[in-house]
This record gives C-alpha cells, sequence and structure tokens, in this order.
C-alpha cells in the first residue's frame, strides 16, 4: 500500500507496511537524522516533528496516520545556510549537552512559537513538560527559546 | 648528525626513531611517563597530532565526547599551543585502529590525562615545525614566530607555514615529557568560553550520533532478554517467529535470543512475538527493595580499612552521636537507548558502539567471540550523554556476537527503552552509618564511618573482564563474572568520598564490599562520592545542630584545606547566608560541600527550596554553587557541566530509585522511573574562583553529593524533619516525625 505525504516542503510517496512508525520511515527509508528514538512510547519527546503545524510524537503514529499531510522536522526547520531563530539560539546558549534530545525540544519550541510568538518562561517550561532531557540543559534550553523569540520575525 | 632533521624527517618513514634525546633523556622521558597516564604507552607524537594537507590540524585523543564537551576543550589546548586557529582543528574518532589507547574516558580525568599529553604533544609538534621552518628560510629559529600556523621571521610575514612544512608526513619522534609549554600568561584561547564545535551539527541534523549511522545492506536486529537475569528459558517457539515476514534469523544461545530482520519494524514485531512465546523459569533472588539497607549489612562483605588515624591529641569526647544514611540503586537513564552496529567480514569484525573505552571492550569482545583482538576494531560514536557505564557496552557486545553468526552484512542493534532500564547496570545501592565524639567545645574528636555497598565498577576492562558482559553471562558457554572490584583510594569506588576533608583527632573508615550483586551495577556519575558526601555533609549538619552551631561555622571550624576554606567563604557570601529564615518555616536553606575524590573540584552548594507542609512536596527555588577547579580551559562548559551535574543530582535525590520485586526489575519507562522536568527545575547561579596558575581539575562528576546533601540539609531546615534514606520523596518528607 501506498503512502503519500510532504515532507520539509516536497512529496513524497513510498510503499511500505502501513503500520511502519513514522519515526522509522524518517529515519531509515527517508534518512533524516533530525528525529530521534528515544523511547518508542511517546514519553521522552525526542522523535518529534510537525504534522500540519503541530508538534507530534512520530515513533507511535503508523505513517499511514500522516497521508495526504504535512510534515516537516529539524531538518525542514532550517539549515546552516538559511537558519530557523531557534537553531541559532540553541548554538549562542549553547543550549544542550549531548544533543539527543535537541530535536523535540526545538520541534515543540517551534510549534509554540508559531502559536505564540512573545511565551514567557513559564509558558515555555508548560509546552516542554514532556520532553526529558537527562543531561539537565534545561535553564539554558528555557533561555534558548526566550532568545529565539526575540529574534522571531 | 649529517642529514638535516628535515631530510630524516622525509626519509625516515614510519619508523619511531627516539632520535633527538640522548640516553639521559630518555631515561627521564621514562621516569615521567610514569606519573603521566596519557602519554604513556602512547609517546609517538604522530599519535596525537598530524598536520593535514589543506591547512588543518587533526587531533587524536583517546577520550570520548559523551556531551561534556570534552573534545572542543582538547582543541582549545592544541590549538593554543600550537597558535593556530580553533576552526583548523579536526577531531579524530576514537578508533582502535590508530587513536591513542588512553584507556576509560571516565572519572572527569580527562582534561587532566588527555589534556596534558596533547599539550605537550602540540608544544613539540610547534617546536619542531619552528625548527623546520629556521631551516627552510635559514633563520635562527628565535627570530621566528607563529600566527595561526604561519611563519612571521622578526614580525614580517613569511611564505612558510605548518602546511608547507609539513602537510601529510609525520613527526616520527617522541614527545619528551620536559618540553616547555606556552606559560599560561600568554594565552588567548585556553580560558575563553568558545562555543562547543558539535554543536551547530546537531541543532541543524546532521549525522552526529551512531543512532545516524547507515551502511550499505545493514540489516536490524533485536534482542529479547529474559523477564529477570538468570531466569532459566523452558521453552520457546522458534519455528513460528522464523516464518515472520522479514524474519533473516532468529538466534537462541542459552538464556540469550535475538532476532535479525530485513526492516526495523519487522524485527520489532517478531521480538514481541518472540517474548510472547517463550517461557521462562523466574528465581526469586532479588533483595527486599524496601529493606535495602538491612539486606547490604547482612550480605557477605569484604571489608576493606580505608583510613585508620589514630588519635593526635589528647581532647576527649564528652557526647557521642550517630546516624545511618542510605541511597537506593540509580539507573543512568540515558536518553537514547543503547545501539551498536557490528559487522563480520573476513578480515575480521568491526564494532560501531558508544561505549566509554574503545580499547577495553575490543579486548573483552575479542574474548567473548573467540578472535584475536587484532581482528576487532571498535570505533566510537556518539550517543546521548550516558553518566558511567550504562549499556553501550552490553548492546556492543550483543550485536558482535549477532554479526558472528550474519557475516557479511552490517547489523544494526538497537536495545528498547525497557532493555536499557533493565540491563543497564545500576549506581550502586549505599548503606552508611557514621558516629562521632565530640568534646567539651562541640568539635568533633573521634569519626567512625563504615560503608556498605556493591561494587561500583564491573566494566569490562578487556579479556579478563569479559564475564562482565551480558552476552557472556546468558550464552550457553558462559564466562564467569570476575569476583567484584574494589578501585583502590585515593579514588576509590564505594568509598570515594569516604573519607572526609574534615580534620578530626581519630578518624577510622572501613568499606564492606558486598560480594553478591542480584542487581547488576558499575560506574555511576561520582560512583561512591554522591553517597558519601551525602552522608558526611548530612551528618555535620546534624553534628553542628546539636552544638547550636552555624553549619558553615562549624564546616570551617574542622577544615584546615585552604582552598576549601576560599569557597565555603565565597559560598557563604553570595548566598546570604546570614539573612537565612527560621528553622521549620516551609522554607529552607541547605549547604553541602565536597572536594570531588579528594583530590580535584572543590565544590560547595547552598539550595534554597520550599516544602509543601500538606504534600511534602519539596520546590527547588535557587541554587548557588561555588567552584574551584584550577586553571580553567572553557567557562562556560565549566558552568554547562555543572549545572548539568547540580540538576541531574537533585533528580537522583528527590524521585530517583530503580523499582524491583523479588524476581524482577519492575522500572522500565519513564512513567516507572520519573526524572526532574521543566517545572522541577531550579534557578542556578554560578560562581568560578579563577587559579590559572593552578592545573585544571575535572568536575563533571563534583556536583553529585554536595548537591544531594544541600537538599537534604534545607528540607530539614524548612521542616525540621531529617531524612536520611534516599530519595526525598514527598512520601518520606511527610512522614518522618
Ligand atoms: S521516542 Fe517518541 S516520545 Fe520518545
Ligand atoms: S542534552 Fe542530553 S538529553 Fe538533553
Amino acid at each position: 500500500m501506498g503512502v503519500n505525504f510532504t515532507l520539509n516542503g516536497k512529496p513524497v510517496s513510498l510503499d511500505v507496511d502501513p503500520q511502519t512508525p513514522l519515526l522509522e520511515v524518517l529515519r531509515n527509508d527517508l534518512q533524516l537524522n533530525g528525529p530521534k528514538f528515544g523511547c518508542g512510547l511517546a514519553q521522552c519527546g525526542a522523535c518529534a516533528v510537525l504534522i500540519d503545524g503541530n508538534s507530534s510524537r512520530s515513533c507511535v503514529i503508523p505513517v499511514s496516520a500522516v497521508n495526504g499531510r504535512e510534515v516537516i522536522s529539524l531538518e525542514g526547520l532550517g539549515t546552516a545556510k538559511n537558519p530557523h531563530p531557534l537553531q541559532l539560539a540553541f548554538i549562542e546558549e549553547q543550549a544542550l549537552q549531548c544533543g539527543y534530545c535537541t530535536n523535540g525540544m526545538i520541534i515543540t519550541a517551534a510549534e509554540l512559537l508559531a502559536k505564540n510568538p512573545h511565551p514567557d518562561s513559564a509558558d515555555i517550561k508548560r509546552a516542554l513538560a514532556g520532553h526529558q532531557c537527562r543531561c539537565g540543559a534545561h535553564p539554558r534550553i528555557v533561555k534558548a527559546v526566550e532568545r529565539a523569540a526575540g529574534d522571531m520575525p | 648528525m649529517t642529514t638535516t632533521r628535515r631530510e630524516f624527517l622525509r626519509n625516515s618513514g614510519a619508523l619511531v626513531v627516539y632520535f633527538s634525546l640522548p640516553a639521559s633523556a630518555v631515561l627521564s622521558v621514562a621516569s615521567a611517563l610514569a606519573q603521566d597516564p596519557g602519554l604513556s604507552g602512547n609517546a609517538a607524537l604522530d599519535t596525537w597530532i598530524s598536520i593535514e594537507a589543506g591547512g588543518t590540524v587533526r587531533i587524536s585523543s583517546g577520550k570520548v565526547e559523551l556531551g561534556q564537551g570534552i573534545r572542543t576543550a582538547l582543541a582549545q589546548i592544541a590549538a593554543e599551543e600550537l597558535d593556530i586557529d580553533l576552526s583548523r582543528i579536526s577531531m579524530a574518532t576514537v578508533d582502535t585502529v590508530r587513536s591513542p589507547d588512553e584507556s576509560y574516558t571516565f572519572s572527569s580525568i580527562s582534561i587532566m590525562q588527555s589534556g596534558t599529553a596533547i599539550r605537550k604533544a602540540a608544544a613539540e609538534a610547534r617546536r619542531i615545525l619552528l625548527e623546520l621552518a629556521a631551516e627552510s628560510l635559514g633563520s635562527p629559529v628565535e627570530s621566528l614566530t607563529v600566527q595561526d600556523g604561519r611563519i612571521y621571521r622578526a614580525a614580517k610575514v613569511t611564505q612558510v607555514d605548518y602546511w608547507s612544512l609539513l602537510a601529510g608526513q609525520s613527526f616520527n619522534t617522541a614527545v619528551p615529557q620536559d618540553i616547555k609549554t606556552k606559560p599560561v600568561g600568554e594565552y588567548t584561547i585556553v580560558g575563553k568560553s568558545v562555543k562547543r564545535l558539535d554543536i551547530p551539527g546537531k541543532v541543524y541534523g546532521d549525522a552526529a550520533f551512531l543512532q545516524d549511522l547507515r551502511l550499505d545492506g545493514m540489516v536490524h536486529a533485536r534482542v529479547v532478554r529474559p523477564p529477570a537475569d538468570r531466569a532459566r528459558l523452558v521453552a520457546a517457539d522458534i519455528a513460528s517467529i522464523e516464518a515472520m515476514d522479514g524474519v533473516l534469523k532468529v538466534i537462541c544461545d542459552g538464556s540469550f535470543m535475538a532476532i535479525i530482520a530485513k526492516r526495523e519494524f519487522q524485527a520489532v514485531k517478531a521480538a514481541e512475538q518472540l517474548r510472547a512465546k517463550s517461557r521462562w523459569l523466574l528465581p526469586e533472588d532479588l533483595p527486599d527493595e524496601a529493606g535495602l539497607p538491612a539486606w547490604l549489612r547482612s550480605e557477605k562483605a569484604k571489608t576493606y580499612p580505608i583510613v585508620h588515624k589514630e588519635a593526635s591529641t589528647t581532647r576527649q569526647a564528652v557526647t557521642s552521636l550517630s546516624a545511618s544514611y542510605s541511597k537506593p540503586y540509580i539507573a543512568h537513564a540515558a536518553i537514547s537507548p543503547s545501539a551498536a552496529v557490528a559487522l563480520k567480514s573476513d578480515d575480521g569484525l568491526t564494532v560501531w558502539t558508544h561505549a566509554q573505552g574503545m580499547y577495553p571492550l575490543r579486548g573483552a569482545i575479542a574474548r567473548v567471540v573467540g578472535l584475536a583482538e587484532s581482528q576487532v576494531r571498535c570505533i566510537h560514536m556518539e550517543a546521548a550523554g550516558c553518566f558511567g557505564h550504562n549499556g553501550g557496552d552490553d548492546a556492543a557486545c550483543d550485536a558482535a556476537a549477532i554479526a558472528m553468526q550474519f557475516p557479511g552484512r552490517p547489523v544494526r542493534l538497537q536495545w528498547s527503552r525497557a532493555d536499557e532500564f533493565q540491563w543497564e547496570p545500576y549506581g550502586s545501592a549505599m548503606s552508611i552509618e557514621v558516629k562521632a565524639g565530640l568534646d567539651q567545645k562541640g568539635h568533633i574528636v573521634e569519626w567512625d564511618y563504615d560503608l556498605w555497598s556493591c561494587t561500583h565498577s564491573s566494566r569490562p576492562r578487556g579479556a579478563p573482564g569479559a564475564g562482565n558482559l551480558l552476552y557472556a553471562q546468558h550464552r550457553k558457554n558462559p564466562i564467569e563474572q570476575p569476583p567484584p572490584a574494589s578501585i583502590p583510594q585515593p579514588a576509590g569506588g564505594a568509598d570515594r568520598n569516604a573519607v572526609p576533608l574534615y580534620v578530626f583527632s581519630r578518624t577510622r573508615v572501613d568499606k564492606h564490599l558486598v560480594q553478591r550483586m542480584p542487581l547488576k551495577v558499575s560506574a555511576l556519575r561520582g560512583l561512591g562520592a554522591y553517597g558519601n558526601v551525602f552522608a558526611i555533609e548530612s551528618f555535620m549538619d546534624e553534628a553542628a545542630l546539636s552544638v547550636n552551631a552555624d553549619p558553615f561555622a562549624y564546616r570551617l571550624a574542622h577544615l584546615k584545606d585552604v582552598r576549601a576554606i576560599d569557597v565555603l567563604n565565597k559560598l557563604r557570601e553570595l548566598s546570604n547566608w546570614s539573612d537565612r529564615p527560621k528553622t521549620g518555616s516551609g522554607d529552607g536553606w541547605g549547604v553541602g560541600f565536597a572536594r570531588f575524590k579528594n583530590l580535584t573540584a572543590w565544590v560547595g552548594i547552598v539550595m534554597k527550596l520550599r516544602v509543601d507542609p500538606e504534600t511534602g512536596k519539596v520546590r527547588l527555588d535557587k541554587v548557588i554553587a561555588v567552584v574551584d577547579s584550577g586553571l580553567i580551559v572553557n567557562p562556560d562548559g565549566t558552568r554547562a557541566q555543572l549545572e548539568g551535574g547540580i540538576i541531574q543530582s537533585a533528580s537522583w535525590t528527590l524521585k530517583e530509585q530503580v523499582r524491583f520485586t523479588n524476581s524482577a526489575i519492575q522500572s522500565g519507562d519513564w512513567i516507572s522511573y520519573p526524572i526532574l522536568g521543566f517545572a522541577e527545575v531550579p534557578d542556578i547561579q554560578i560562581e568560578i574562583i579563577d587559579r590559572p596558575d593552578q592545573p585544571p581539575l575535572g568536575l563533571g562528576e563534583a556536583a553529585q553529593g554536595p548537591t544531594a546533601a544541600a537538599i537534604a540539609n534545607a528540607v530539614f531546615h524548612a521542616t525540621g524533619r531529617r531524612i536520611r534514606d534516599l530519595p526525598l520523596t514527598p512520601e518520606r518528607v511527610t512522614m518522618t516525625g
């Protein structure tokens, strides 16, 4: 069975088991590095992508569920040449230690900033509450999102 | 010598010749090497540094990136000594084919070991390059200077640079120990908060992790572990699993089972089925989770005397005080469950792994799979921050064992979240008893300290440690696990930081190393330091209170170490300690302090928190931390490591314990093993006492103990309740009388 969706602005079409988790399709078939496998249980947020603008846990979403929808990953948010303000802010604030949780933090923060361009630190913490970071980068992550909010066009 | 140095370098090929040193110097090198673990056994300059075509310099270190920013700090050190821009440095992957053997990346000693080696190697490289430049320009070395690798003569730029002199060639010399390095006063890169080299790639989604390694023809594997460590397989319906879509192979070897499939999802589904279709006999051999301290004390243990210092004064103890403390098993709980890729080809076995020591792992895997060490290659790639010995080594060995049965195709093994929680080796539980005798003035004159714990390191240290690997234990012909190792002082394992920095007249410290390990245990950030500093610093607070002394003043009265005294004085001032609220108000301020291992960084913490009197929930408001770790290579990196350490320790202290019944581990995900989240993280203020004239000291683990004690002491201050068993859950905070 074929699955068709838009990934980072480009149409993709795949012939895979429709039950395959979206995360696996993105990482293994489409070779993306941004979304990460952390738990496969929707508990950590490492695998987050934007689906129609909503931060979603791709590890528990069967690929068939994004048929006809728009998926944006970390790679689609910005690149070194054309970075998203959040990516610059994470570098500026050195807002990660190992960086494994970073994908999810940036994706969910991107959703937040799209819906609320001027969040305070309590809004940011609330938005990121479902994301785990083992390295204790939390204070820097909050600062980076605050900085990006200030830099948003 | 008739050949010039330049000709010599050109002609000597790969042969390593110690040509420039007289015999006496060789001897002094040998003796100096004995004190320098980084260079010892890796004296060849080419092991560390190569001048690459294209204007870069490659630095090889045996230390791996664990998310601590170590490789950026090492690059800073190299760039500084070589007088080149940081952007010219590329840090090589640790690979047993070519990297220096620096054993494990652990114990916060990377800057001290690898940093010292790289500093010396870079200084020697610069010296040789200047000599070559002098020859090529026909000018004395003294007239030359370097800017970003370009040679200047009498302050005028020349056509000569490092790359025109030596790109792509070898140095063919050894690094002398007594090489003169750049005076600290001239540093322009070390000591600066340069941005980490690896961060841009990670925010743009470049391939940065082991998980991003995709090899041609790669297949996917999952392990199906027993429901408990010593469970025995009774029956498994292998045939029906083999018939599943995409399944390439089912491995069943003793109680080790694994699936290989074409696609990852096929492997996941097959593993689920295999789990459902196998029956196990479960032993009931785990201790009682609620009675861990008593269990530790009742087990057969080997006693190691750590300190037995006879009384040095005649001051008599007139009162005595005693208390018992404990910490549970704690998980590393890396955000990425362990993974590895392995490929068996005709040449041998290659393993891509995120373990902490490539050479020790290579030795262990070679023994397990029955290959010569020279036929096994281990290559490091990053995963999420590991904080010690997690599932990485075991996953690497699993992948190796599976690849041996599936030669010719790269095998990617991914542990599940539950695999990681149930099979990583935990930080050991500890039980501690402190007794002190106080003299008439309330000063401690006698100190008795006993600790009970399993080992804090069961790393697979080369072939002799192979029996520590899970696969080696579970397969049909198991390799016996070596007896628990006692890591000697001054670093210590369970007894790390068991020796107080405080000075008492008589001191006795004994470690009782429990011999059985019903739960797998190994190194977790700080090892015993977390539990010992929690106990000692809680007890110092209790002792101070018993004689109505201020906690700072009481500690200072027992200290002679000048840098320790500086840290505490600074901390008292910064935290506005004199404004501390009254005891029992619900708001609590507590202090905790230690010098990590009594050898590296001094860290003092004041924690300000609030306890909800109804629920017992602790809300951390503000942390003030003061650190002295000698010369600081990267101040922002230092702050980041401390922040991370404080937050992680707060998480351990308030929430974390591995849950289990008498037969199996119950912690398997982020709900059964919660950690601190965004809403619970306090504000952190860090003050660094910079001592550029002192050697750099490791600090990645230095905050773990002080943070725990500061929280426990603050909870006491807020509530009047002393909690001596970790974690400080709301139930304990409300229940203890
Ligand atoms: S991997 Fe999807 S939430 Fe953890
Ligand atoms: S930076 Fe390592 S998990 Fe967040």
